[in-house]
Protein backbone atom coordinates (compact mmCIF):
# COMPACT_ATOMS: atom_id res chain seq x y z
CA UNK A 1 0.00 0.00 0.00
CA UNK A 2 1.03 3.44 -0.81
CA UNK A 3 1.55 4.24 2.93
CA UNK A 4 0.99 8.14 4.07
CA UNK A 5 1.07 9.82 0.71
CA UNK A 6 -1.57 9.89 -2.20
CA UNK A 7 0.28 12.67 -4.15
CA UNK A 8 2.85 10.76 -6.79
CA UNK A 9 3.23 7.69 -5.18
CA UNK A 10 1.96 5.57 -7.71
CA UNK A 11 5.43 4.39 -8.60
CA UNK A 12 6.97 4.89 -12.04
CA UNK A 13 5.54 3.09 -15.56
CA UNK A 14 8.67 0.97 -15.75
CA UNK A 15 7.55 -0.59 -12.24
CA UNK A 16 4.17 -0.98 -13.62
CA UNK A 17 5.10 -2.81 -16.29
CA UNK A 18 8.16 -4.51 -14.64
CA UNK A 19 4.82 -5.94 -12.23
CA UNK A 20 2.46 -6.72 -15.46
CA UNK A 21 5.54 -8.70 -17.45
CA UNK A 22 5.85 -10.63 -14.31
CA UNK A 23 2.11 -11.19 -13.35
CA UNK A 24 1.62 -12.19 -17.15
CA UNK A 25 4.22 -14.59 -16.96
CA UNK A 26 3.44 -16.05 -13.68
CA UNK A 27 -0.44 -16.61 -14.95
CA UNK A 28 0.75 -18.02 -18.13
CA UNK A 29 2.74 -20.94 -16.75
CA UNK A 30 0.37 -23.09 -14.05
CA UNK A 31 -2.33 -22.58 -16.97
CA UNK A 32 0.43 -24.04 -18.73
CA UNK A 33 1.40 -26.75 -16.05
CA UNK A 34 -2.19 -27.88 -15.66
CA UNK A 35 -3.44 -27.82 -19.17
CA UNK A 36 0.20 -30.23 -20.83
CA UNK A 37 -0.05 -32.11 -17.34
CA UNK A 38 3.69 -31.76 -17.71
CA UNK A 39 4.17 -33.02 -13.82
CA UNK A 40 2.35 -35.24 -11.63
CA UNK A 41 -0.37 -34.26 -9.19
CA UNK A 42 1.30 -33.14 -6.37
CA UNK A 43 4.23 -31.33 -8.07
CA UNK A 44 1.55 -29.79 -9.82
CA UNK A 45 -0.43 -28.75 -7.15
CA UNK A 46 3.06 -27.55 -5.35
CA UNK A 47 3.47 -25.55 -8.54
CA UNK A 48 0.46 -23.67 -9.11
CA UNK A 49 0.47 -22.62 -5.16
CA UNK A 50 3.85 -21.50 -5.15
CA UNK A 51 3.31 -19.76 -8.40
CA UNK A 52 0.08 -17.91 -7.01
CA UNK A 53 1.79 -16.95 -4.16
CA UNK A 54 4.46 -15.17 -5.91
CA UNK A 55 2.49 -13.53 -8.16
CA UNK A 56 0.02 -12.33 -4.74
CA UNK A 57 3.55 -11.05 -3.64
CA UNK A 58 4.48 -9.07 -7.15
CA UNK A 59 0.64 -7.45 -7.37
CA UNK A 60 1.51 -6.64 -3.61
CA UNK A 61 4.63 -5.04 -4.24
CA UNK A 62 4.38 -3.37 -7.98
CA UNK A 63 0.62 -2.78 -7.91
CA UNK A 64 -0.55 -1.71 -4.49
CA UNK A 65 3.31 -0.19 -3.78
CA UNK A 66 3.10 -1.94 -0.55
CA UNK A 67 5.54 0.16 2.04
CA UNK A 68 5.11 -1.13 5.65
CA UNK A 69 7.60 1.71 6.88
CA UNK A 70 4.64 4.08 6.99
CA UNK A 71 1.77 4.62 9.38
CA UNK A 72 3.47 3.12 12.24
CA UNK A 73 3.38 -0.13 11.46
CA UNK A 74 0.01 -0.41 11.30
CA UNK A 75 -0.25 -1.31 8.21
CA UNK A 76 2.20 -3.98 8.76
CA UNK A 77 0.32 -4.56 12.01
CA UNK A 78 -3.10 -5.22 9.79
CA UNK A 79 -1.25 -7.36 7.14
CA UNK A 80 0.05 -9.86 9.31
CA UNK A 81 -2.91 -9.98 11.43
CA UNK A 82 -4.70 -11.04 8.61
CA UNK A 83 -3.00 -13.61 7.30
CA UNK A 84 -2.77 -14.99 10.68
CA UNK A 85 -6.34 -15.41 10.41
CA UNK A 86 -6.84 -15.91 6.94
CA UNK A 87 -4.00 -19.51 7.36
CA UNK A 88 -6.24 -20.46 10.41
CA UNK A 89 -9.23 -19.92 9.00
CA UNK A 90 -8.50 -22.07 5.45
CA UNK A 91 -6.03 -24.37 7.21
CA UNK A 92 -7.70 -25.41 10.25
CA UNK A 93 -11.03 -26.21 8.40
CA UNK A 94 -9.14 -27.93 6.33
CA UNK A 95 -7.72 -30.20 8.99
CA UNK A 96 -10.91 -30.58 10.93
CA UNK A 97 -13.19 -31.50 7.81
CA UNK A 98 -10.37 -33.40 6.20
CA UNK A 99 -10.05 -35.84 9.17
CA UNK A 100 -14.18 -35.61 10.21
CA UNK A 101 -15.12 -37.05 6.73
CA UNK A 102 -12.71 -39.66 7.53
CA UNK A 103 -13.27 -40.08 11.12
CA UNK A 104 -17.33 -39.54 11.08
CA UNK A 105 -18.29 -41.13 7.93
CA UNK A 106 -21.02 -43.64 7.82
CA UNK A 107 -19.82 -47.29 8.47
CA UNK A 108 -20.51 -48.68 4.71
CA UNK A 109 -18.92 -45.38 2.71
CA UNK A 110 -16.11 -46.49 5.38
CA UNK A 111 -15.47 -49.61 4.43
CA UNK A 112 -15.29 -48.33 0.43
CA UNK A 113 -12.82 -45.63 1.63
CA UNK A 114 -10.57 -47.87 3.24
CA UNK A 115 -10.66 -50.15 0.19
CA UNK A 116 -9.60 -46.96 -1.52
CA UNK A 117 -6.89 -46.20 0.99
CA UNK A 118 -5.42 -49.81 0.65
CA UNK A 119 -5.74 -49.62 -2.99
CA UNK A 120 -3.34 -46.97 -3.02
CA UNK B 1 10.04 4.08 -3.34
CA UNK B 2 10.68 7.36 -1.25
CA UNK B 3 12.67 8.61 -3.91
CA UNK B 4 9.76 8.34 -6.51
CA UNK B 5 7.60 9.93 -3.94
CA UNK B 6 10.05 12.78 -3.49
CA UNK B 7 10.04 13.24 -7.34
CA UNK B 8 6.88 13.16 -8.41
CA UNK B 9 6.24 15.76 -5.56
CA UNK B 10 8.38 18.13 -7.60
CA UNK B 11 6.26 17.23 -10.63
CA UNK B 12 2.74 17.65 -8.86
CA UNK B 13 3.03 21.17 -9.04
CA UNK B 14 3.18 24.38 -6.48
CA UNK B 15 -0.78 24.65 -6.72
CA UNK B 16 -1.54 21.93 -4.28
CA UNK B 17 1.97 22.11 -2.75
CA UNK B 18 0.87 24.44 -0.18
CA UNK B 19 -1.82 21.90 1.28
CA UNK B 20 0.50 18.82 1.05
CA UNK B 21 1.37 18.93 5.12
CA UNK B 22 -2.74 18.63 5.76
CA UNK B 23 -3.75 16.52 3.07
CA UNK B 24 -0.76 13.99 4.09
CA UNK B 25 -1.89 13.40 7.47
CA UNK B 26 -5.73 12.76 5.67
CA UNK B 27 -4.59 10.78 2.36
CA UNK B 28 -2.64 8.36 4.90
CA UNK B 29 -5.09 8.05 7.43
CA UNK B 30 -8.13 7.79 4.70
CA UNK B 31 -5.96 4.95 3.01
CA UNK B 32 -4.97 3.13 6.10
CA UNK B 33 -8.69 3.02 7.12
CA UNK B 34 -9.32 1.45 3.71
CA UNK B 35 -6.70 -0.73 4.01
CA UNK B 36 -8.28 -2.52 6.82
CA UNK B 37 -11.91 -2.88 5.27
CA UNK B 38 -9.79 -4.48 2.14
CA UNK B 39 -8.29 -6.58 5.24
CA UNK B 40 -12.11 -7.58 6.51
CA UNK B 41 -12.82 -8.27 3.13
CA UNK B 42 -9.99 -10.49 2.63
CA UNK B 43 -11.54 -12.32 5.82
CA UNK B 44 -14.84 -12.92 3.91
CA UNK B 45 -13.57 -14.13 1.02
CA UNK B 46 -11.12 -16.75 3.32
CA UNK B 47 -14.06 -18.09 4.54
CA UNK B 48 -15.62 -18.78 1.10
CA UNK B 49 -12.27 -20.31 0.23
CA UNK B 50 -12.25 -22.54 2.97
CA UNK B 51 -15.90 -23.67 2.77
CA UNK B 52 -14.95 -24.36 -1.46
CA UNK B 53 -12.13 -25.88 -0.73
CA UNK B 54 -13.98 -28.36 2.24
CA UNK B 55 -16.65 -28.68 -0.38
CA UNK B 56 -14.62 -29.29 -3.28
CA UNK B 57 -15.44 -33.03 -3.54
CA UNK B 58 -18.79 -32.64 -2.17
CA UNK B 59 -20.87 -33.05 -6.11
CA UNK B 60 -23.52 -35.43 -5.02
CA UNK B 61 -23.11 -37.54 -8.60
CA UNK B 62 -23.18 -34.10 -10.20
CA UNK B 63 -20.91 -32.85 -12.55
CA UNK B 64 -17.28 -31.97 -11.35
CA UNK B 65 -15.15 -29.03 -11.69
CA UNK B 66 -13.05 -31.19 -14.49
CA UNK B 67 -16.37 -31.88 -16.61
CA UNK B 68 -17.35 -28.21 -16.29
CA UNK B 69 -14.29 -25.82 -16.37
CA UNK B 70 -12.83 -24.62 -19.51
CA UNK B 71 -9.33 -23.06 -18.80
CA UNK B 72 -8.91 -21.51 -21.98
CA UNK B 73 -11.84 -19.42 -21.39
CA UNK B 74 -10.92 -18.67 -17.68
CA UNK B 75 -7.48 -17.33 -19.25
CA UNK B 76 -8.79 -14.81 -21.14
CA UNK B 77 -10.97 -13.54 -18.14
CA UNK B 78 -7.91 -13.50 -16.26
CA UNK B 79 -6.06 -11.71 -18.96
CA UNK B 80 -8.71 -8.99 -18.95
CA UNK B 81 -8.50 -8.46 -15.11
CA UNK B 82 -4.82 -8.38 -15.35
CA UNK B 83 -4.79 -5.85 -18.32
CA UNK B 84 -7.51 -3.73 -16.40
CA UNK B 85 -5.04 -3.75 -13.26
CA UNK B 86 -2.49 -2.26 -15.57
CA UNK B 87 -4.85 0.49 -17.59
CA UNK B 88 -5.86 1.02 -14.08
CA UNK B 89 -1.98 1.74 -12.80
CA UNK B 90 -1.29 3.82 -15.65
CA UNK B 91 -4.36 5.81 -14.40
CA UNK B 92 -2.76 5.89 -11.48
CA UNK B 93 0.52 7.09 -13.07
CA UNK B 94 -1.48 9.81 -14.80
CA UNK B 95 -2.97 10.85 -11.65
CA UNK B 96 0.19 11.91 -9.75
CA UNK B 97 0.98 14.06 -13.18
CA UNK B 98 -2.11 15.80 -12.45
CA UNK B 99 -3.41 14.99 -16.28
CA UNK B 100 -7.19 14.48 -15.75
CA UNK B 101 -7.58 13.90 -19.59
CA UNK B 102 -5.12 10.93 -19.57
CA UNK B 103 -6.75 9.65 -15.35
CA UNK B 104 -10.05 9.79 -17.84
CA UNK B 105 -8.63 7.96 -21.09
CA UNK B 106 -7.82 4.90 -18.69
CA UNK B 107 -10.43 4.63 -16.20
CA UNK B 108 -12.21 4.27 -19.51
CA UNK B 109 -10.35 1.61 -20.79
CA UNK B 110 -9.85 -0.05 -17.32
CA UNK B 111 -13.67 -0.06 -17.29
CA UNK B 112 -14.33 -1.57 -20.34
CA UNK B 113 -12.15 -4.49 -19.95
CA UNK B 114 -13.87 -5.14 -16.28
CA UNK B 115 -17.27 -5.13 -17.89
CA UNK B 116 -15.95 -7.86 -20.22
CA UNK B 117 -14.32 -9.94 -17.54
CA UNK B 118 -17.90 -9.66 -15.93
CA UNK B 119 -19.75 -9.84 -19.29
CA UNK B 120 -17.74 -13.51 -19.64
CA UNK B 121 -18.88 -14.22 -15.67
CA UNK B 122 -21.92 -13.79 -16.65
CA UNK B 123 -21.79 -15.58 -19.42
CA UNK B 124 -20.29 -18.46 -17.99
CA UNK B 125 -22.85 -19.12 -14.75
CA UNK B 126 -25.40 -18.80 -17.09
CA UNK B 127 -23.96 -21.21 -19.55
CA UNK B 128 -22.85 -23.80 -16.06
CA UNK B 129 -27.16 -23.18 -15.33
CA UNK B 130 -28.37 -24.10 -18.83
CA UNK B 131 -26.40 -27.42 -18.69
CA UNK B 132 -27.90 -28.02 -15.33
CA UNK B 133 -24.60 -27.17 -13.09
CA UNK B 134 -26.82 -24.95 -11.02
CA UNK B 135 -26.04 -23.85 -7.25
CA UNK B 136 -28.95 -26.31 -6.36
CA UNK B 137 -27.07 -29.17 -7.75
CA UNK B 138 -24.63 -29.42 -5.24
CA UNK B 139 -22.31 -28.19 -2.35
CA UNK B 140 -19.45 -28.15 -4.73
CA UNK B 141 -21.57 -25.92 -7.01
CA UNK B 142 -23.08 -23.93 -3.93
CA UNK B 143 -19.60 -22.82 -2.79
CA UNK B 144 -18.37 -22.39 -6.18
CA UNK B 145 -21.44 -19.93 -7.56
CA UNK B 146 -21.13 -18.09 -3.55
CA UNK B 147 -17.21 -17.82 -4.20
CA UNK B 148 -16.78 -16.78 -7.76
CA UNK B 149 -20.26 -14.69 -7.69
CA UNK B 150 -18.73 -12.73 -4.45
CA UNK B 151 -15.76 -11.83 -6.29
CA UNK B 152 -18.11 -10.88 -9.31
CA UNK B 153 -20.23 -8.74 -7.19
CA UNK B 154 -16.63 -6.63 -6.14
CA UNK B 155 -15.90 -6.14 -9.54
CA UNK B 156 -19.18 -4.85 -10.20
CA UNK B 157 -19.07 -2.50 -7.27
CA UNK B 158 -15.83 -1.13 -8.77
CA UNK B 159 -17.71 -0.70 -12.15
CA UNK B 160 -19.94 1.25 -10.20
CA UNK B 161 -17.19 3.36 -8.46
CA UNK B 162 -15.31 3.51 -11.57
CA UNK B 163 -18.47 5.33 -13.31
CA UNK B 164 -18.42 7.88 -10.22
CA UNK B 165 -14.97 8.42 -10.48
CA UNK B 166 -14.72 9.37 -13.80
CA UNK B 167 -18.07 11.68 -13.40
CA UNK B 168 -16.47 13.01 -10.54
CA UNK B 169 -13.18 14.11 -12.83
CA UNK B 170 -15.08 15.99 -15.73
CA UNK B 171 -16.33 18.04 -12.51
CA UNK B 172 -13.40 18.29 -10.23
CA UNK B 173 -10.79 17.44 -11.91
CA UNK B 174 -8.05 15.08 -10.24
CA UNK B 175 -5.87 17.24 -7.45
CA UNK B 176 -6.56 17.35 -3.60
CA UNK B 177 -9.23 15.06 -2.58
CA UNK B 178 -9.38 13.67 -5.99
CA UNK B 179 -6.16 12.04 -6.20
CA UNK B 180 -6.92 10.72 -2.78
CA UNK B 181 -10.46 8.91 -4.36
CA UNK B 182 -8.28 7.38 -7.22
CA UNK B 183 -5.55 6.35 -4.56
CA UNK B 184 -8.78 4.32 -2.84
CA UNK B 185 -10.10 3.01 -5.94
CA UNK B 186 -6.96 1.81 -7.17
CA UNK B 187 -6.15 -0.02 -4.14
CA UNK B 188 -9.75 -1.62 -4.27
CA UNK B 189 -9.06 -2.88 -8.03
CA UNK B 190 -5.28 -4.37 -7.79
CA UNK B 191 -7.20 -6.33 -4.50
CA UNK B 192 -10.16 -7.61 -6.30
CA UNK B 193 -7.01 -8.47 -9.05
CA UNK B 194 -4.87 -10.25 -5.99
CA UNK B 195 -8.11 -12.40 -4.92
CA UNK B 196 -8.59 -13.28 -8.58
CA UNK B 197 -5.14 -15.08 -8.35
CA UNK B 198 -6.14 -17.31 -5.76
CA UNK B 199 -9.47 -17.96 -7.56
CA UNK B 200 -7.80 -19.10 -10.76
CA UNK B 201 -5.47 -20.77 -9.06
CA UNK B 202 -7.82 -23.11 -6.60
CA UNK B 203 -11.25 -23.24 -8.09
CA UNK B 204 -10.28 -23.36 -12.16
CA UNK B 205 -6.77 -24.81 -12.18
CA UNK B 206 -7.07 -27.60 -8.87
CA UNK B 207 -10.69 -28.06 -10.00
CA UNK B 208 -9.67 -28.45 -13.96
CA UNK B 209 -6.74 -31.23 -12.94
Amino acid sequence: MSGSSSHGSHGTPQILFTGLGLAFGLTVIPFLIVTTGMFSTETTLFAIALLAVIQIVVHLVYFLHMDFTKKGGWTLLSFVFTVTIVVLFVGGSLWIMYHLNTNMMPPDMMVDHMLKENMR
Amino acid sequence: MSSSTLANHGAHGAAVHHEDDHHHDVDGTTQLGFWIYLMSDCIIFATLFATYAVLAGATDGGPTGRELFELGFVFIETMFLLASSGTCGLAMLASDRGDADKVSFWLKITFVLGACFIAMEVYEFQHLIHEGASPQRSAFLSAFFTLVGTHGLHVTAGLVWMGVLMFQIKRFGVGGFMTRRLATFSMFWHFLDVVWICVFTLVYLKGAM
